[in-house]
């Protein structure tokens, strides 16, 4: 996985709620079977539309995402967190995030800052364009703090391979599997 | 100390607890399917790894293949031969089209047997929260995490919350256990239960036969649930027993001991705990873009202007737009022109013939196209078996071979844009089922009588009027 540290760049304003992982990335673009090349489709259906807050000059090149409540809410769909890591953000701030959008964000490295409501409104304030640092190290995000879990801040910051973390636990992993006989088996269903 | 179901399921499955990281859950049912899982094979074969327990791991198709003779996009095509080449280079069982036991994975799991009580099930899919119908803790993953399943059997987890939803009273003539997941959502939310797992509990629930209660636990992840979980008890395994991953004999026994000892005790505690009475609930309609945005069948489309949170008005006022609904309108004066039975909310035997009883010697309204897909092929034969494909032909629909289909529009069903469309699936989001497409979301009998009217109508009504 891609390390993240600390990020200086420009912040996009998308002030919706309950964004879902099907307008992130639309279904008919879930058929290729790469891990790239995600981020032209991004918001496929909404970037059609002009006024879309993504396709504003301003919000061009943009490496921060300001956005709503419950963001990438739905389906497990990780292709959600790829095409926005393609198509270049490295942060998204929302005040609450969809469970599964959040792991697959930090399975990659694309960093989810839960920040509070009024925090978030005061840096949204400013605009799609205004300059944010995002410091994971001390956790800031521009005046602000923000909670993070100590051990995905480390995964993080070492950019951790969590197979090669669990791994580590092979005699663990063995002995609960000795113990523990599966009362299935998928290849004896005949 | 009291313990609930969950507590009994996680505890026992915890491989590691590994100070400053997150707990390892030991994972015994990994279902995969060709939409999330060929990134996570390719991974593997990146890093020179195996797939650690083929024997847990079942693969199947259903998002991508069409439901009637047209053949796969040429991409689609690729991402199921993917699948075939993945699941026979790693010793991966697999369920291909027309194997006679392929279908939707979150129906074709319980139905085969292997979703049992107190097991820990995962898959690279959201709805994988309906196997916790048979009391087993049974999470959606991403692709990064089917990798990790494939090659350690084991997840990482951080210990999530836990609600009790208890639904209290009994459903009402024509009120289905879909119309009391929608009523449920609609109430708390669509982000009410983050970060918990939910047991759902109550009168009604232990009244639901398996085919119900999947249906409410198939729904959970759209209130942004982990899992939903229901107490195994004597229908749980009335419905397992003699299924082809069933244990048998003695084996049968010993389980049943162990199944038993599963339910929540009476004083365990909950982070949550909310009560809902459906003693007066009406059949529901979603009206907007999120399965919470829904009413009462005999209710109107809401006016954004009376919701008091900026950012619900906000949804709200998109959601009307998207939809082409005007505030005030009456819910049964909407049109529909396509309606869609399936999906693996609604798409189980019981489901085929709640509806099928409302269809029975009518005919689908001229302008409406209407759909059956069954959740499996074993459902597609039994429904077969008993007549309701001919029934449903009889009356206009169209009946199809297993698969997603339109719950999603991977596959050549798809909806137009601008189309309106009943559906029994779970998800109403913009374009869910077809760019531009408008989704209403209903239970089976609902989306049957929608189809027969063209519009939407009170199935109650229905069901006191003889039909001839
Ligand atoms: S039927 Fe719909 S919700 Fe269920 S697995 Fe298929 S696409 Fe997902």
């Amino acid at each position: 996985m891609k390390p993240f540290r600390r990020t200086t760049g420009r912040v996009a304003v998308l002030d919706r709620a309950d964004v879902d992982t099907d307008q992130l990335i639309p279904k008919q673009f879930l058929k290729r079977i790469e891990r790239t090349g995600f981020g032209e489709f991004l918001f496929y259906d909404w970037m059609q539309d002009d006024g879309f807050e993504l396709r504003r000059p301003e919000a061009q090149g943009a490496a921060i995402l300001l956005t709503g409540r419950n963001f990438g809410c739905g389906s497990s769909r990780e292709h959600a967190a790829w095409a926005l890591q393609d198509y270049g953000f490295e942060v998204v701030v929302a005040p609450s995030f969809g469970d599964i959008f959040r792991t697959n964000s930090l399975k990659i490295g694309l960093l989810p800052v839960t920040l509070p409501e009024d925090d978030l409104r005061a840096l949204m304030a400013e605009g799609s364009g205004a300059e944010l640092t995002v410091d994971l190290e001390a956790q800031t995000i521009g005046p602000y703090g923000f909670d993070f879990d100590a051990f995905d801040r480390r995964r993080l910051l070492e950019g951790l391979d969590d197979i090669g973390l669990t791994l580590r636990h092979e005699e663990e992993i063995a002995a609960f599997e000795a113990a523990h006989p599966s009362p299935i088996d998928t290849r004896a269903l005949g | 100390m009291a313990r609930t179901l969950f507590d009994r399921v996680w505890d026992s499955h915890l491989v590691a607890e590994p100070e400053g990281e997150s707990p390892l859950l030991y994972v015994d049912l990994h279902l995969v399917h060709e939409v999330t899982s060929p990134q996570a094979f390719e991974g593997l074969r990146l890093a020179g790894r195996r797939v650690r327990r083929p024997d847990l791991t079942l693969a199947t198709m259903d998002h991508n293949v069409p439901t009637d003779d047209r053949p796969a996009d040429d991409l689609a095509a690729a991402q199921l031969e993917a699948l075939h080449r993945n699941c026979k280079e790693f010793g991966v069982p697999l369920y291909a089209t027309g194997s006679g036991r392929e279908g939707i994975v979150h129906v074709i799991g319980p139905e085969l047997g292997l979703s049992q009580p107190g097991l820990t099930i995962v898959c690279g899919d959201s709805h994988t929260s309906t196997h916790g119908a048979v009391g087993a803790l049974a999470i959606g993953i991403g692709t990064s995490e089917v990798e990790h399943v494939l090659a350690t059997q084991t997840l990482p987890q951080r210990r999530p919350k836990t609600m009790r939803l208890e639904l209290s009273g009994s459903l009402p003539l024509g009120v289905t256990a879909k119309d009391a997941i929608l009523g449920a959502i609609g109430r708390i939310g669509v982000a009410g239960a983050v970060g918990h797992v939910i047991e759902y509990a109550g009168e009604v629930v232990r009244g639901l036969p398996m085919s119900g209660r999947m249906t409410i636990c198939n729904m959970s992840i759209e209130a942004g649930a982990r899992a939903g979980m229901i107490a195994p008890d004597d229908t749980t395994f009335a419905y397992l027993e003699g299924r082809p991953a069933a244990p048998q004999g003695a084996e049968w026994e010993r389980a049943l001991d162990r199944w038993r000892a599963l339910p929540s005790d009476p004083d365990a505690t909950y982070d949550r705990v909310v009560e809902i009475d459906v003693r007066e609930l009406a059949p529901q309609v979603s009206w907007g873009t999120n399965p919470g945005m829904v009413v009462s069948v005999d209710g109107v489309v809401p006016d954004p202007a009376d919701f008091e949170d900026p950012a619900e008005r906000d949804a709200a006022e998109r959601a009307l737009a998207y939809m082409a609904l005007e505030p005030g309108t009456p819910i049964q004066e909407i049109e529909v022109d396509r309606v869609f039975i399936g999906s693996c909310t609604n798409a189980r035997i019981e489901d085929l013939r709640e509806a099928a009883a409302v269809v029975a010697g009518m005919r689908v309204h001229p302008r409406v196209r209407a759909l059956v897909v069954p959740g499996s092929a074993t459902v597609k034969r039994q429904a077969e078996e008993e007549g309701l494909d001919r029934v449903f032909e009889a009356a206009g629909f169209e009946w199809r071979r297993a698969g997603c289909s339109m719950c999603l529009g991977m596959n050549p069903d798809i909806l137009q844009p601008g189309e309106r469309c009943a559906s029994t699936s779970n998800r109403n989001f913009e374009g869910r089922q077809g760019r531009g497409g408008r989704t209403h979301l209903v239970s089976p009998s609902m989306a049957a009588a929608t189809a027969l009217a063209g519009h939407f109508v009170d199935v109650r009504e229905l069901a006191l009027e003889p039909v001839a």
